[in-house]
C-alpha cells in the first residue's frame, strides 16, 4: 500500500512531536522499545514477508549487533556508541553465513534451519565465557539519563529503515523478491539467481536487526545471552509483529511493532496496575488468543487487511 | 556450427532412461518442433536445456559455447527463455508486475522495464489485463501471460512446452498467430505440443521421440508420413 504524502508528514510530525507533547519518560521509553521493534520487524518482513524466506532466528542478528556494541566496550575499550556503526555490518556478515548454509534448503526447512542456527548463536553465547562473559552478561554505562537522545535516535533508525526498505520494495530488487516468493522456479526461468536475492534480502534484513540490537545495548546498557538471543521474545516477537500488522506489506511491521509493543507492556504491568499481578504472567496466552483472532479473521494483517476493517467500520456507521 | 545443438543428450533418472542419446540441430529463425507422446521425454529435454538438472551424458551448445551445467538463470541470461506446460503465473502479483519481473533481466530501472513489459503486453494482446492479479486470469490468459514473461526476458532461443494444452479451438487459432509474430521478429523457438494442426502448420523441422529415444525428424510432411511416428501415437495394425 503506498502511503500517502500528507500522511507521512503527519506521522514524521507526531514522533517529533510526542515526547514534547507527553513528558513522561515512561511513554517515551515504551515509543522507544516500539521504534527499536520497528526496525527488527520491518527487517523480518522483508526476508519473510517479501523473500518468502520464514526466519525463525531473528534474534541471531539482534543478539550479534547488541554484542558487537557490548564487546567494543569490554574488549576494544571504545565506546558502546561504535556499536551502531559496527552492529549492522557485523551482523550483515553473519547473514551471509547462514545464507551461504542455509539457503540450500527451502521453505520450512529453512525455518527450521534457522530454529537450530538460533539456539547455536545463544549457547555459544552463554558458554564461550572468555570472549562474552556469559550469562553474567555485558554492563555498560548509559551515556545519557534522559530518554530524549535515544528517543531521537530511534526515531532516526526506524525512519532510515522505513525509507530504505521502501526504496527496496519498489525496485528490481524488490520484484525480485516477491517473484522467489511467489515461484523460485519461475523466477529462476526469467534470470533471477534465487541464492543471490535470498542472500541479498537477508543482508539488508540482518543489517537492520544488527543496528535494533546495538541500539538496544546503548539504550538499556545491559545485555546477557537470554536476552537478546532469545527465542520467543526476540524470533517469535519479531514474526508476531510481522504477522500482526500485515506479512508483505511496508507498513504492516510498524503498526505491528506498535500494537505488540503497547499490549505487552499492558499485559506486564497487570493493565497499569488495575488487576491483580498474575495477569501479568498470561501476556503469552493473550499473544496466541490475539494471533488466532488476527489469522482467522484479519489474515493479512492489520494492514493488509485494512480496506476491510474501514469497511467494517463504515457499514456500522450507515446503520446508526 | 549450428545456432543451437545437442550431441548424445542423455538423462537417467536412476534405472529409468528418459532421454537417451539424442542429438538434433535447429536453425537461427526456425520454428522446430518436439512431439511425441505422453511421458516420452519432451519437457525434460527442456528442463536439461534450461539446467533445471544436469544431463547424464552428452553436450548442450548455444552459438557455438557450451551451457552444459549452467545455472537456469544464467542460461536465461544467454538469451534462452522458457515457458512451463504447468504455468507457474506469480499469482499474487499483477499481469505487469509478472513481466516487468522478467524485463528487469536486461534493464535495470524501473522505467524501462515498465516500457519493455507493457511493449510485451501489447504484443502478446494482454494489455486490457495489466492490473489483473495473476492468479484470476483465465488459462488461455496464463498461457499468454508465460508467452509474454518469456519473451520479456528479451531471449534470443524461446522454448515453448505445450503453450496450447487446454484452449478453445478460437485461443488456438490465436495462438498459432502469435507464435507466429513472435518468430517473425526474429527469435528462434523450440515448441513442445501435443496439437497435430498446431505443429503441423508451424514448424520448420519436426523431431518426433519416443522413450527419450528419436523416431523421426524432418519437414511436417514427412514425419507425418513416418511409420514409426504413426505406431508411436496409434500402436500397430
Amino acid at each position: 500500500m503506498r502511503i500517502n504524502r500528507w500522511v507521512l508528514l503527519g506521522i514524521v510530525l507526531f514522533f517529533l512531536a510526542f515526547p514534547v507533547l507527553v513528558p513522561s519518560d515512561y511513554y517515551r521509553h515504551i515509543f522507544i522499545i516500539a521504534l527499536m521493534w520497528v526496525l527488527i520487524g520491518s527487517s523480518w518482513n522483508l526476508l519473510a514477508g517479501f523473500t518468502g524466506q520464514v526466519s525463525f532466528g531473528h534474534a541471531i542478528f539482534f543478539g550479534t549487533g547488541a554484542y558487537t556494541a557490548g564487546l567494543c566496550v569490554t574488549k576494544l575499550g571504545i565506546s558502546a556508541w561504535w556499536g551502531i556503526l559496527l552492529g549492522g555490518p557485523v551482523s550483515t556478515l553473519v547473514g551471509l553465513f547462514i545464507g551461504w548454509v542455509c539457503f540450500r534448503l527451502r521453505g520450512p526447512y529453512f525455518a527450521l534451519a534457522t530454529i537450530a542456527v538460533g539456539e547455536i548463536f545463544r549457547l555459544v553465547a552463554i558458554d564461550w565465557r572468555s570472549f562474552t562473559e556469559g550469562m553474567e552478561g555485558i554492563l555498560i554505562i548509559q551515556t545519557f539519563r534522559s530518554k530524549l537522545p535515544y528517543y531521537y535516535l530511534g526515531v532516526a533508525l526506524a525512519a532510515l529503515c522505513m525509507f530504505a526498505i521502501h526504496r527496496v520494495v519498489y525496485s528490481k530488487w524488490g520484484y525480485y523478491f516477491v517473484a522467489i516468493r511467489e515461484d523460485q522456479d519461475a523466477a529462476e526461468s526469467m534470470g533471477i539467481s534465487a541464492f543471490r536475492y535470498k542472500s541479498l534480502s537477508l543482508m539488508i534484513s540482518s543489517f537492520f536487526t544488527g543496528l535494533a540490537g546495538a541500539f538496544y545495548m546503548n539504550y538499556m546498557a545491559f545485555i546477557d545471552p537470554h536476552v537478546v538471543f532469545n527465542l520467543h521474545d526476540i524470533s517469535i516477537m519479531a514474526i508476531l509483529v510481522g504477522i500482526i500488522g500485515g506479512v508483505g506489506t511496508i507498513w504492516g511491521p510498524p503498526v505491528g511493532a506498535f500494537i505488540m509493543v503497547f499490549l505487552q507492556e499492558t499485559f506486564r504491568s497487570s493493565f497499569f496496575g488495575l488487576f491483580p499481578r498474575w495477569v501479568s504472567e498470561s501476556h503469552v496466552l493473550a499473544f496466541g488468543l490475539l494471533v488466532i483472532f488476527v489469522i482467522r479473521y484479519l489474515a493479512n494483517g492489520v494492514i493488509g487487511d485494512w480496506p476491510k476493517i474501514r469497511r467494517l467500520w463504515t457499514r456500522e456507521k450507515a446503520y446508526s | 556450427m549450428a545456432y543451437f545443438q545437442t550431441e548424445h543428450l542423455t538423462k537417467n533418472f536412476g534405472g529409468l532412461i528418459a532421454v537417451n542419446d539424442l542429438s538434433f540441430q535447429v536453425e537461427q529463425g526456425q520454428i522446430f518442433g518436439l512431439i511425441g507422446p505422453n511421458g516420452s521425454g519432451k519437457t525434460t529435454v527442456f528442463n536439461l536445456i534450461t539446467g533445471y538438472y544436469p544431463q547424464t551424458s552428452g553436450t548442450m551448445r548455444f552459438k557455438g559455447s557450451t551451457i552444459d551445467g549452467l545455472p537456469t538463470w544464467k542460461v536465461c541470461k544467454l538469451g534462452i527463455g522458457r515457458t512451463f506446460q504447468v504455468v507457474k503465473p506469480l499469482r499474487r502479483m499483477t499481469v505487469l508486475e509478472n513481466v516487468m519481473t522478467s524485463a528487469f533481466n536486461r534493464r535495470q530501472s524501473m522505467q524501462a522495464a515498465r516500457e519493455k513489459a507493457l511493449e510485451v503486453l501489447e504484443f502478446c494482446e494482454l494489455s486490457k489485463k495489466l492490473d489483473y492479479p495473476a492468479k484470476g486470469l483465465t488459462i488461455g490468459d496464463r498461457k499468454r501471460l508465460e508467452i509474454a514473461r518469456a519473451l520479456a526476458t528479451e531471449p534470443e532461443l524461446i522454448l515453448l512446452d505445450e503453450t496450447m494444452a487446454g484452449l478453445t479451438p478460437q485461443e488456438q487459432r490465436e495462438g498459432v498467430e502469435l507464435i507466429r509474430r513472435v518468430r517473425d521478429t526474429g527469435k528462434t523457438i523450440i515448441i513442445v505440443e501435443h496439437i497435430m494442426h498446431v505443429i503441423m502448420n508451424l514448424c520448420d523441422r519436426i523431431l518426433c521421440i519416443n522413450y527419450g529415444q528419436e523416431i523421426a525428424l524432418g519437414t511436417p510432411a514427412e514425419v507425418a508420413n513416418n511409420q514409426a511416428v504413426i505406431e508411436a501415437y496409434l500402436g500397430k495394425e
